[in-house]
């Protein structure tokens, strides 16, 4: 048992090793991408369906967004993956953003709860222990309990990066799930605690945000602020190898939806 | 050893059946080498686990290392804060490392007096019928995976601590040692029952014979003469408190603060490697390889402890 978890950690560390080669990736019948972390579970399972459809090879280094971007622009990679959306200056060296699918994350409290709608920036002040207390948001007098992520996670990140609040978080539980979120937050009348829209169940209630449910139809319009797009950067200029095409057109078709949905985001188009 | 016993067995044969005398001499060799060939399998079986604790031991010192050199191993031992997603991480475990300490401390205030006294009533005390029922509920509560634990505790526990003491949040290091204290009691009673059941049954007699009460008896014959056996339930209940994980992560809240109170939400030095093993990289993730190897320490340190204890107990 310890050799075999020995193993494993053998594996990941020679993975990782591995995946810092792979940016090369010019070859016809490869893709290579790079980039956010959040999108681990997206792109990952997006690639696995792809590589076993069409054989193509496909490679993905998780380094995070900003480094996703550059690496693209350097041409160390064929597809950068961005958790946000590109800015002015990176729109100017000739990049193209794409977007794939919209990670809508609600904000989530105890059915008991009289407070059903928050401003984003009162969600921040909660989150950063400015509010502290529920009877401060018009509900009854009690400590609100902040539930969170682990640092690392991507719902974490980017809550946070959402709400500004990055590093900043007073939690007073950091869980290694989203489903012992909502467990705890269902159980805990005073609980506060966020989850990705598609995994929020009836056993506790999404907050509405300014006014706007958490809904796939919100956060594809935009009108529902909690979320962040997922986006594909390329470089607008140079046309993509083929292999690379093929696995862009494969990504944004309407026959990937269903990955991607199970990855807990909402697709674009 | 076993060579020894098949010559013998030969020599058995060799008087049933005289006709096989004739070539006794090659069946022997080919016998011997039968032997050989299965005592090497064996050796090669138990060499197994000895590699398995070698192969850990290297692979962590090797992949622990670099964290602490580049850290600093002040900075790493005894830093109050531990942020290794922040702009600007900071590595300190000495939140983690006092956690692992009360908690497992908390567990064995608990759970040694009623594994110890369970024990002892098992041992000495029961009816025959109570202690085949107990003791099979014992082993159930041995069998049952942590995760379970776990989720009782999320479920149970936890939501009962924040009503009896009136907190905002029952996710604790109290939570934490109670479910410690529950999960090292099979390991405690079974071990001590086995200690006791092993004394021999003329002490007490002796003991008896010279008007002492039962209760006397096993408390002051019975029980010292199981003294090593008792001590060696508390070793094992040790190294299981210290080591679990997952029940610990379900319930102790897991943000890294100091352990100041027991209501305080703490994290543990194994759910500091659990919980942000997943998504880790770079000097994060050889930190936590770090941790992996300071919880690696601490369990050497409490088995040489005890060991030593053991020994001079037994001198």
């Amino acid at each position: 048992m310890k050799k075999m978890i020995a193993m494993v950690m053998l594996a990941v560390m020679a993975m990782f090793a591995l995946a810092g080669c792979g940016g090369g990736g010019k070859t016809v019948g490869s893709v290579s991408t790079d980039g956010s972390t959040s999108m681990e579970k997206v792109i990952g399972a997006l690639g696995e369906s792809f590589q076993n459809e069409t054989g193509i090879r496909f490679t993905y280094n998780p380094t995070g967004s900003g480094s996703g971007i550059k690496a693209v622009q350097e041409g160390r990679c064929d597809i950068g993956l961005s958790s946000r959306e590109l800015k002015k200056s990176e729109q100017d060296r000739g990049l193209k953003a794409t977007v794939l699918a919209y990670d809508g994350i609600a904000v989530i409290v105890n059915p008991n709860n009289p407070v059903s709608d928050l401003g984003l920036e009162k969600v921040a002040q909660i989150y950063r222990g400015e509010i502290t207390n529920w009877s401060q948001l018009g509900g009854s007098n009690a400590e609100i309990v902040l539930i969170g992520r682990e640092a690392g996670s991507g719902t974490r990140d980017g809550f946070e990066s959402i709400t500004n609040t990055k590093d900043g978080c007073k939690y007073r539980q950091e869980l290694t799930s989203t489903g012992d979120v909502i467990t705890t937050v269902a159980q805990n009348p005073n609980a506060i605690g966020y989850a990705s829209v598609a995994s929020v169940k009836d056993s506790v209630k999404a907050l509405t945000i300014n006014g706007i449910a958490a809904n796939e139809a919100n956060i594809k319009d935009g009108s529902y602020v909690v979320q962040r797009p997922f986006v594909l950067v390329t470089k607008g200029d140079v046309k993509l190898t083929e292999g690379a095409q093929k696995f862009f057109d494969y990504i944004t078709s309407s026959a990937a939806h269903g990955i991607i949905s199970a990855a807990g985001v909402v697709p674009a188009n | 050893m076993p060579i020894k016993e098949n010559t013998n067995k030969n020599r058995t044969m060799r008087k049933i059946d005289p006709l096989q005398s004739l070539n006794s001499w090659d069946k022997k060799s080919r016998h011997q080498t039968i032997e050989h060939i299965i005592h090497g399998i064996f050796l090669l079986l138990g060499l197994i686990a000895v590699g398995c604790v070698l192969v850990i031991t290297v692979y962590l010192v090797i992949s622990g290392i670099p964290a602490i050199r580049e850290i600093g191993l002040f900075d790493f031992l005894f830093g109050e804060e531990w942020a290794s997603t922040a702009a600007e991480a900071r590595y300190g475990i000495l939140p983690f490392i006092l956690t692992s300490i009360y908690g497992t401390l908390g567990a064995i205030v608990i759970g040694v007096p009623i594994g110890f006294m369970t024990a002892v009533y098992l041992s000495k005390l029961a009816s025959p019928r109570v202690k085949s029922v107990m003791q099979s509920a014992v082993s159930m509560l041995a069998g049952i995976p942590s995760v379970v634990y776990g989720l009782v505790g999320m479920l149970v526990l936890v939501p009962g601590i924040r009503k009896v003491f009136d907190v905002p949040d029952g996710a604790s290091l109290l939570a934490a040692i109670v479910v410690l204290a529950i999960m090292i009691l099979p390991s405690i009673i079974k071990m001590s029952v086995t200690a006791l059941d092993a004394v021999p049954k003329e002490y007490e007699d002796a003991s008896f014979a010279l008007g002492a009460t039962p209760i006397e008896t096993y408390f002051k014959v019975s029980v010292p003469a199981a003294k090593s056996g008792i001590a060696a339930a508390v070793v094992l209940g040790v190294g299981r408190a210290i080591g679990e994980a997952m029940a610990v992560m379900m319930v102790a809240g897991n943000v890294p603060n100091m352990p100041d109170s027991l209501f305080q939400s703490v994290r543990f030095l194994t759910t500091a490697v659990a919980s942000e093993m997943a998504y880790s990289s770079g000097l994060q993730q050889q930190a936590l390889f770090s941790i992996a190897l300071v919880l690696f320490f601490f369990i050497m340190l409490i088995n040489a402890a005890l060991n030593f204890l053991l020994k001079r107990e037994k001198e």
